[in-house]
């Protein structure tokens, strides 16, 4: 009996480190995130209806630090569409998160994945990556690695404003 | 003698209040990076060497500076990382299983070596009661067979 519930755990726990991963017109995960500020929850669920441009990013992370200008300035750009960027801090102290958006300016909304739940369920392999969720809360893009503003203006803002295939 | 044991007492009631008000032993950086994890190495603290385990500890040692416990540190490291900080998991919930199975395992291997042992032992008293004593032919026959080798 013992040792088939030390074979089950051993078997449980390998399943649930299993690579998850995720494709592209699939629900993105509903996982509920504290914002950075500690101040109230969020999932993807509150953003139904707009674009979002979810980026997993971590205050260690260098190519984090490339990209964040680009996106602050992408998310202000593109407000009137429907959009935002909404950025995941991953696998970091809250407080070095904190510097690191008062550092870059960053003014879209932020959430706090310390242990990195969110980064597991998207099957993530690095940081920073990026995943695009179209208004019905189905992915539209998985971006990983950096993102540059090239990136941005040429396959992120065709698909909100429509001129691109969803 | 009575102005001896007057005099010991007197020390002691010096001593009581010194006792009282000295401060816990202070947290060291050692007594906590051995039973926290570096999320992003997925390895022990203690055992790793990335930058985001010298911003641990630099958080750690921050911590320390504020005078705060070794459990106080460990609930802040879980307020920023979750419960996958901590190098032990909590005895609680789900994670209760980590302690309680290898103690039912244990317990479950003492009960089958006891039970084995008792019924090995009771097999062998049963052979030996089924040894029958030889046939009143058969003591006469090694009797005579005894007696032809007797010297």
């Amino acid at each position: 009996m013992g040792v088939l519930a030390v074979v089950g755990l051993l078997t449980f726990g390998l399943i649930s480190k299993g690579g998850n991963s995720v494709d592209i017109g699939q629900p993105f995960p509903g996982r509920t995130l504290d914002s950075l500020d500690g101040n109230a929850s969020e999932s993807i669920a509150d953003y139904h209806g707009r674009w979002v441009l979810v980026n997993l990013w971590a205050s260690w992370c260098t190519p984090c630090r490339d990209e964040a200008p680009a996106l602050e300035q992408f998310d202000r750009a593109h407000a009137k569409d429907n959009f935002t960027v909404l950025g995941v801090d991953s696998k970091d102290l809250t407080d070095d998160a904190t510097n690191f958006v008062s550092e870059f300016g960053l003014t879209y909304p932020q959430l706090h994945d310390g242990s990195g739940a969110l980064s597991d369920d998207l099957g993530t392999k690095g940081y920073p990556e990026s995943f695009l969720v179209n208004p019905r809360g189905n992915l539209a893009l998985i971006r990983r690695g950096a993102i540059t503003a090239d990136y941005l203006q040429t396959t992120v803002a065709p698909m909100l404003e429509g001129k691109a295939a969803q | 003698m009575r102005r001896a044991a007057l005099l010991a007492m007197a020390a002691l009631a010096m001593a009581a209040p010194a006792a009282a008000s000295s401060p816990a032993p202070k947290t060291t950086l050692p007594d906590v990076e051995d039973e926290v994890m570096c999320p992003t190495c997925g390895t022990l603290l203690q055992l790793a060497e990335s930058p985001q385990a010298q911003d641990e500890r630099d958080f750690i040692r921050r911590e320390i500076a504020q005078g705060k416990t070794k459990e106080q540190i460990k609930d802040d490291l879980v307020a920023n990382f979750g419960n996958s900080v901590l190098a032990l998991p909590p005895a609680s919930g789900f994670d209760l299983t980590a302690y309680l199975v290898p103690a039912l395992a244990l317990l479950a291997a003492a009960i089958g070596i006891v039970v084995g042992v008792r019924r090995w032992r009771r097999a062998d008293d049963a052979a030996d009661d089924d040894e029958s004593p030889l046939e009143p032919g058969e003591t006469e026959r090694l009797d005579a067979d005894l007696a032809r080798y007797d010297l």
